[in-house]
């Protein structure tokens, strides 16, 4: 068992950090998540840690609730893109032929409108629920999923062991998730950092754009969009959820280069 | 340049050499690949340094250059070339020595030319770099060496890309590549390996033409004791980074004094004598014809052939034959164009997706590169495993228990049972890849090249057991390679492919015995013999016969 880098630690910490706080954030917030409980933009203080908002509510509350939507909506969008994804992207390079060729255009032809563009549309004739948030968000980038699946797993299934299975009569079922899953997995956890994190800005992104998650819900788009208008005035109540948003990601993307490392040999033999 | 008498040119002292290896989940550790190895070469001489994958040959050969490949540390020793020290020499000296005064040759001369670079232009291009003549004397000493190494049209050979000449053909670019900045020393890493055995031979005496008459000096790198023993003068056998003896060609090939060397010497004499082809055949093919999708030439052409039960058709020929063909239509991954292949009394269907399960498990396959034919994230008893279960549906104790006595027939202990692939030998993931075929209890095994990416001895290791394993599971091998030692080895029958056809076909002692028909003959003539002289013979057997015709 090798030490684990600094850096990698560094991120482990922070991520976690950020994921029990929000999953226990009704146990460890202050007030009540809608409560408005002092004046408008009040500073920071002992009373309010970050200050309140642009209607009086406690500002770390709201961002640890925040976090919690956030993370949550993203976590569950990544999921439903890799099991989206890399299942057509595998059933695309072990079938070949007909089916990959019209997976594949599909996916092109989705790939060729701006997601931005295409989740507001879809988003706005939808009624904006989180289940279909985490719908939208994740089958747009299951098309990214599917591209990198199907290019890792086309290397994999010209090589004899996979040829190896299909004499012996095996199905699809045990060739994509037998042979060629686990030989595809480092890159896949690795890009999973990297997606995780586009979630985050992405669902940030639409709430700010009032499409994504709906107030009194706090998430941390919404709570840069709610206190926009406060940064002419100096109240830095906008920029937190910015930082939460930046350490987030640099965090994850230590932990995902610390298991692509691990999981990676350069010699290609087995990794743990 | 016959006058440059014998003088010392390469001295190495007790060498050391080292390197970090990185282990998955273990700290990095050194180790020492190569130890107290010492030599000497004449001006003039070559030294053959030969020995099985891992025997640092080819880092000892490197290190006459002063360099270690992938990170490879020279860590101790001395090495001198023509009187001075270069182990420990600055980058700047040893800049001016490579490519200049020691040249090398790769062992894939494919993957060592710049495809998108004209000949000429990557052959002359150290000796202009190192400004040891005008482009014009460059290119005149080029094309001298083309023609020395007796390639076709020399004035116009170098204005091909490496991609428009064959791969001997690329191979003696190579050398005339090392030979024209004029070296004192050459080291040919493996030159031949890869090449086909009749290929072999061209490239084999026109290197030694080209160093006899530049009065080069050579290290040449190699694990065939055969075919180091036509070019050199002296041998050197290593093994794990020592030396195990050291001496002139005749001595060692005659009179080897270590157990190793005579194990070297002694490979491929496994005696098998040929059964009658009696009984109903396993498999025929009857008039196949084959060719690849979106192609429009056939790559097999009327291929009939029978297999007896527990008797071993082997299919010779080079590459691009059509062997490995043959076996992708006897599999049905690729259905054929035309006849029919009949297979223990009945008629196979011909493409994968429409055959029984029976079908598959009665016919198995084994593959040349054992190392990509198991998936690296199975243990050996998933890999042994799974047949087992999948066929014939064996579960828990009674699977291990089958899988452990697998692994006893194939000469391995119970220990493996949960490593992975990475953690075995080259020789013992061919022995799983075996196990894995026989789980299946096949009628027919399809050996496409198993033993030729394998080292002599482990080859015979494994030609050794396949044998044992035909007599007491009765199966039968049709056995593809390029090898013909292994054919003389484990044949009952012959089929000799040339362009998709079949050439020559019959009992082995028919096929083998005269009169020959030309390609037969080429084929047969090609197979290195561990005897000096014999490259002479073949050539000069070679020159009568096309005088002859």
């Amino acid at each position: 068992m090798k030490r684990i880098p600094l850096s990698a630690l560094l991120g482990l910490t922070i991520v976690a950090a950020y994921f029990l706080a929000a999953i226990f954030a009704p146990l460890i917030a202050p007030y009540g998540m809608a409560d408005a409980v002092g004046g408008v933009w009040e500073p920071s203080s002992a009373q309010y840690w970050l200050g309140t908002d642009s209607i009086g509510r406690d500002l770390l509350t709201r961002m640890i609730y925040g976090g919690r939507t956030t993370i949550a909506i993203a976590v569950a969008a990544t999921l439903l893109s890799f099991g989206t994804g890399a299942t057509l992207g595998f059933t695309a390079a072990t079938l070949g032929g007909w089916v990959d060729q019209a997976l594949s255009r599909f996916i092109d032809l989705i790939m060729a409108i701006p997601s931005l563009i295409f989740a507001l549309v879809v988003l706005s004739v939808m009624p904006v629920t989180v289940g279909t948030l985490i719908l939208v968000m994740g089958l747009l980038d299951s098309t990214r999923v599917f591209r990198l699946a199907r290019a890792v797993a086309v290397d994999i299934t010209v090589m004899d062991y996979v040829e190896a299975a299909r004499l012996r009569g095996e199905g699809q079922i045990w060739i994509i998730f037998r042979e060629v899953l686990p030989n595809a997995l480092s890159p896949l956890v690795a890009e999973m950092g990297m997606r995780f994190i586009f979630q985050v800005l992405f669902i940030s992104t639409l709430s700010f754009l009032g499409l994504g998650v709906q107030p009194p819900m706090a998430d941390w788009g919404g709570i840069v969009k709610e206190n926009k208008d406060g940064i002419v005035y100096g109240v830095t109540a906008a920029l937190y959820p910015a930082i939460a948003i930046a350490t987030l990601a640099i965090s994850v993307n230590l932990v995902a280069d610390w298991i692509l490392n691990r999981t990676t040999s350069l010699k290609g033999g087995r990794n743990g | 340049m016959a006058d440059r008498g014998a003088e010392t040119l390469l001295e190495i002292r007790d060498l050391k050499i080292e390197a970090t290896i990185y282990p998955p989940g273990e700290p990095a550790r050194d180790i020492t690949i190569v130890d107290g190895v010492s030599l000497t070469l004449q001006q003039g001489k070559v030294l053959g340094l030969i020995g099985e994958s891992g025997a640092g040959k080819s880092t000892i050969g490197l290190s006459a250059m002063s360099y270690g490949r992938g990170g490879v540390r020279l860590t101790g020793g001395t090495i001198r070339l023509s009187g001075q020290e270069i182990r420990t020499a600055s980058h700047a000296a040893l800049r001016a020595l490579r490519g200049h005064t020691v040249t090398y040759v790769a062992q894939s001369a494919a993957a060592a030319f710049n495809p998108a670079k004209r000949l000429m232009e990557q052959v002359i291009e150290t000796t202009l770099q190192h400004g040891l003549a005008s482009r014009a004397e460059a290119e005149a000493r080029a094309v001298g060496l083309f023609a020395e190494l007796g390639l076709p049209n020399p004035k116009t050979f170098g204005q091909r890309y490496p991609h428009q000449v064959s791969g001997g053909q690329l191979q003696r670019a190579m050398t005339a590549m090392a030979l024209c900045p004029k070296p004192d020393l050459v080291i040919f890493d493996e030159p031949t390996t890869a090449l086909d055995v009749t290929t072999q031979i061209d490239v084999l005496a026109a290197i030694k033409k080209a160093i006899r008459d530049t009065g080069v000096a050579a290290l040449y790198i190699t694990h065939d004791l055969a075919v180091v023993a036509q070019v050199s003068d002296d041998i050197m056998v290593l093994r794990n980074g020592k030396m195990v003896e050291y001496g002139p060609v005749a001595q060692i090939i005659e009179a080897p004094q270590q157990d190793y060397t005579r194990a070297l010497v002694s490979v491929r004499q496994i005696e098998h004598v040929e059964a009658k082809a009696e009984g109903e055949p396993v498999l025929s093919v009857d008039q196949v014809t084959a060719r690849y999708r979106g192609t429009h030439f056939d790559v097999l052409s009327k291929v009939t052939v029978d297999l007896r039960p527990g008797q071993t058709l082997a299919v010779v020929g080079e590459s691009g034959s059509g062997k490995s063909t043959l076996a992708r239509a006897i599999t049905g991954l690729l259905p054929p164009r035309s006849g029919s292949i009949r297979f223990c009394g009945r008629t196979l269907a011909p493409a994968l997706a429409q055959r029984t399960r029976d079908d598959l498990r009665e016919l198995q396959m084994i593959y040349q590169m054992a190392d990509v034919a198991m998936n690296p994230r199975h243990t050996v008893g998933t890999i042994i495993g799974r047949p087992l279960e999948f066929y014939f549906g064996l579960r828990g104790d009674e699977k291990r228990k089958k899988i452990q006595q697998l692994l006893d027939e194939i000469e391995m202990g119970s220990g493996f049972i949960d490593r992975y692939p990475a953690e075995l030998s080259g020789g013992q993931k061919q022995r799983v890849c075996i196990a894995r075929a026989l789980a299946a209890k096949p009628k027919l095994i399809i050996c496409d090249e198993v033993t030729s990416a394998l080292d002599p001895l482990v080859a015979d290791g494994i030609l050794k057991l396949l044998l044992n394993l035909q007599k007491i599971e009765g199966v039968a091998y049709l056995f593809i390679t390029h090898d013909l030692a292994t054919v003389k080895a484990i044949a009952d029958s012959i089929a000799v492919m040339y362009r998709g056809e079949v050439v020559r076909y019959g009992a082995k002692s028919d096929v083998l015995a005269p009169p020959f028909d030309d390609y037969t003959d080429l084929l047969l003539s090609s197979v290195p013999e561990m005897k000096i002289g014999w490259l002479e013979e073949v050539i000069t057997h070679r020159k009568m016969e096309s005088a002859g015709n």
